[in-house]
């Protein structure tokens, strides 16, 4: 609560103290690594919280198998040059052992799927905490959501049955079966995550950075990448353009937007100037309904 | 650039969210896409003709559809002089708890007061909740400026009113703004309709407001969240007690106790992100290391010898209740206070206030939902605090179930 310093210290100090909580609290917790840009701030804080001890979580990622190329070359070096325990599992497999239907359609979505891959692999290892990249600046229903949230055995959020959370106490007391998602950034913005990367020099997957791509532009003026998953129609309009990737999530269903961004000085300069949310720039699947983020997550998404 | 945080109290009724709506929507804070989608959504709702701004800060399908507020919304915003965090609470009387929670780590309240209505019983209730949580700033918008013709009379009014009632509060710091969040008269830009009011509108009100420090600065307080002990060969001996400087300052060679074991010893080294400093401030997550091999763990507090908190197995304190189920005489329960946590019984109940007058009433040892009361507990360990008003963090705690695990009571130590 001091005013003395720089609120990006503020925050960092707030992550760093939620990150140990965790350690403190839990058995057998862990951190979800997806390789994007707000899990990468979450490594390297915990790299503050924890060095010169290890981790006291392995990083664990669930494979859409339609991530960017980038992101998992990042995710595997990175786990290698920290020699940190990295588990990864994939929607492919939970597809296949429990005979789900894969994501149809022109831009077959897995999005909804990875939650079945997410609940089990929590299950395999008996994991009784989740630590997320998620921020309350992201959607509506985010705002809500606890720093320590709660879930059911069936991973389920109850937005009207949260805990209260008071001043810096975090109550992680859970029943066995039931497990808590950790949001250690909840109070940043896309803004700050910027300016805070910046500040630490943290190293980004390349395609953060504008790169010339061939995407479709999309009937709502969308730009989205075309590759092996999307269908391509004769009718659809290939344009080739100079993006990047303001989030990291699956191909199929994450647009880029336009940018002439080389370095991280210039996507806050863009940012800055951006008149549209990230999510609502770059997410196909929230557009959907207004409260499809609140009715995921109370079906066990993150 | 520095941080305020603050929380909003009022009704929907008041133009709460509409204030919140407006202030972020003026200062060019919200995204072209969310507008676009509020545009629709206010013409589905049909509450106004235009942007239906509290649906900004509704989240929740059930806020949207009862058109309430019922759980805090965090909403963030920054202009090039500060960045803000604000809690935005639910002024229902039934949703007390989630005031309480949405304020806790607030340095200012924005209360709300419709200037048809004056102040009323929420208003006399956000204010105690304010006082109870040692909020260091209160600013009392006067909202709907424009139902009373833009009245000085009524504004002056209302400002005495106020600071009447809140003499016996002794909240520190209290500002008024005259405002129309719909209209965003003061909120933004300075109102031409209210020539009369010389402060500053809201906006400017909030960036350049001195955040105080609370008296926490003068005690040094730390409490262990975990110990770094990597066992490597190269680290072998390495046992560092992580956590962070809750208040105060920690400097290499100071003297130390270790609390509740009593334990004196000096610090011997500070490392903050692996680097040794000599001092620690405020806030820095730091780790620890303590020239004596004692016996620490987490929730133990390292203090220094010549300021000691009380450590103690009884404490009184000020809780709101905040489960659904009412309290049950001799009910376990777990203390938890920052990262230490304990065993406890609430084993009697003193007296409890009145949300309204803040007078003591008799307590009939009952405790339900939003209640708020004076209580005296016990604890299997003993617990090192200070009073809540000389220091939030180590005079703040939490009651858990033991069974349901739900947080059930928030409280602050007098």
């Amino acid at each position: 609560m001091s005013n003395k310093k720089d609120y990006l210290d503020e925050l960092e100090a707030e992550a760093i103290y939620i990150l140990r909580e965790v350690a403190g609290q839990f058995d057998r917790p862990a951190l979800l690594f997806s390789g994007g840009k707000d899990s990468i701030c979450l490594v390297h804080l915990a790299l503050k919280a924890f060095r010169p001890g290890k981790f006291p979580f392995p990083l664990v990622h669930v494979d859409t198998g339609h991530n960017f190329e980038e992101a998992i070359v990042y995710r595997d070096n990175l786990a290698k040059k920290l020699d940190e325990k990295l588990i990864v599992r994939y929607v492919a497999d939970t597809i296949k052992a429990k005979k789900l239907q894969d994501g149809k359609g022109k831009f077959p979505s897995r999005n909804g799927l990875q939650t079945y891959t997410l609940l089990d692999v929590i299950e395999e290892f008996e994991f009784d905490a989740c630590i997320g990249g998620a921020r309350r600046d992201e959607e509506k229903a985010r705002a809500k959501e606890r720093i320590f949230s709660v879930r059911d055995e069936f991973g389920q959020w109850d937005p009207k049955m949260q805990r209260p959370e008071l001043w810096n106490i975090y109550n992680g007391k859970i029943n066995k079966g039931e497990n808590v998602r950790v949001f250690p950034i909840s109070n940043w913005t896309e803004l700050d995550v910027w300016n805070y990367i910046k500040r630490e020099n943290i190293e980004l997957p390349s395609i953060y950075f504008t790169h010339e791509r061939e995407c479709i532009l999309t009937e709502n003026g969308q730009l989205m990448n075309t590759n092996e998953f999307v269908t391509i129609d004769e009718k659809d309009i290939i344009v080739k353009k100079k993006v990047r990737y303001r989030t990291v999530g699956d191909m199929t269903c994450t647009a880029a937007v336009e940018s002439e961004a080389y370095t991280v000085d210039d996507i806050i300069k863009e940012l800055k100037e951006a008149k549209i949310s990230e999510r609502g720039a770059t997410r196909m699947d929230d557009r959907v309904s207004e409260a499809a983020m609140e009715d995921r997550k109370k079906g066990g998404y993150f | 650039m520095d941080l305020l945080r603050f929380f909003t109290a009022g009704n929907v009724d008041d133009g709460k969210s509409t204030l919140i709506g407006r202030l972020l929507y003026d200062s060019n804070s919200i995204s072209t896409d969310i507008i676009e989608t509020l545009t629709r959504q206010s013409k589905t709702t049909g509450v106004n003709t235009e942007i239906d701004l509290a649906l900004l800060t509704d989240g929740l399908r059930a806020e949207r559809e009862q058109g309430i507020t019922i759980d805090v919304a965090y909403k963030y915003f920054s202009t090039e002089k500060r960045k803000f965090i604000i809690a935005d609470t639910p002024g229902h009387i039934q949703y007390t708890r989630n005031m309480f929670t949405g304020a806790s780590n607030a340095n200012l309240a924005i209360i709300l007061v419709d200037a048809r209505n004056g102040i009323t019983d929420q208003t006399k209730r956000h204010s105690i909740i304010s006082a109870i949580l040692g909020i260091p700033h209160i600013l009392v918008c006067i909202n709907k400026m424009d139902l009373v013709n833009y009245s000085e009379e009524a504004y002056k009014q209302i400002e005495k009113d106020y600071l009447t009632f809140a003499q016996q509060l002794h909240l520190k710091d209290i500002s008024f703004i005259p405002a129309i969040a719909l209209a965003g008269d003061n909120v933004v830009t300075q109102s031409d309709k209210m020539p009369w009011y010389k402060g500053k509108p809201l906006l400017e009100f909030l960036e350049t407001i001195e955040i105080a420090e609370t008296k926490q600065t003068e005690l040094s307080r730390f409490q262990v969240q975990y110990v770094i002990r990597p066992q490597t060969d190269e680290l072998h001996d390495y046992r560092g007690f992580a956590g962070r400087v809750v208040s105060g300052t920690y400097q290499k060679g100071q003297k130390v106790t270790v609390l509740p074991s009593c334990i004196e010893t000096t610090i011997d080294k500070i490392e903050v992100n692996q680097q040794e400093v000599n001092i620690a401030e405020t806030n820095t997550p730091v780790v620890l290391h303590l020239k004596d091999d004692v016996d620490i763990s987490r929730g133990n507090s390292i203090v220094p010898t010549e300021h000691l908190p009380r450590t103690e197995k009884e404490i009184t304190a000020t809780i709101c209740w905040m489960d659904n189920a009412a309290y049950i005489p001799g009910q376990k329960i777990l203390l938890q206070q920052n990262s230490f946590r304990t065993k406890a019984l609430v084993k009697e109940v003193i007296s409890k206030v009145d949300i309204h007058s803040f007078k003591a009433l008799e307590s009939d040892g009952a405790m339900k939902l939003n209640d708020i009361c004076k209580v005296l507990i016990k604890t299997a360990e003993p617990v090192s605090f200070d009073s809540y008003s000389d220091n939030r963090n180590s005079g703040s705690f939490i009651l858990i179930n033991e069974n349901t695990n739900n947080t059930i009571a928030a409280g602050t130590i007098d």
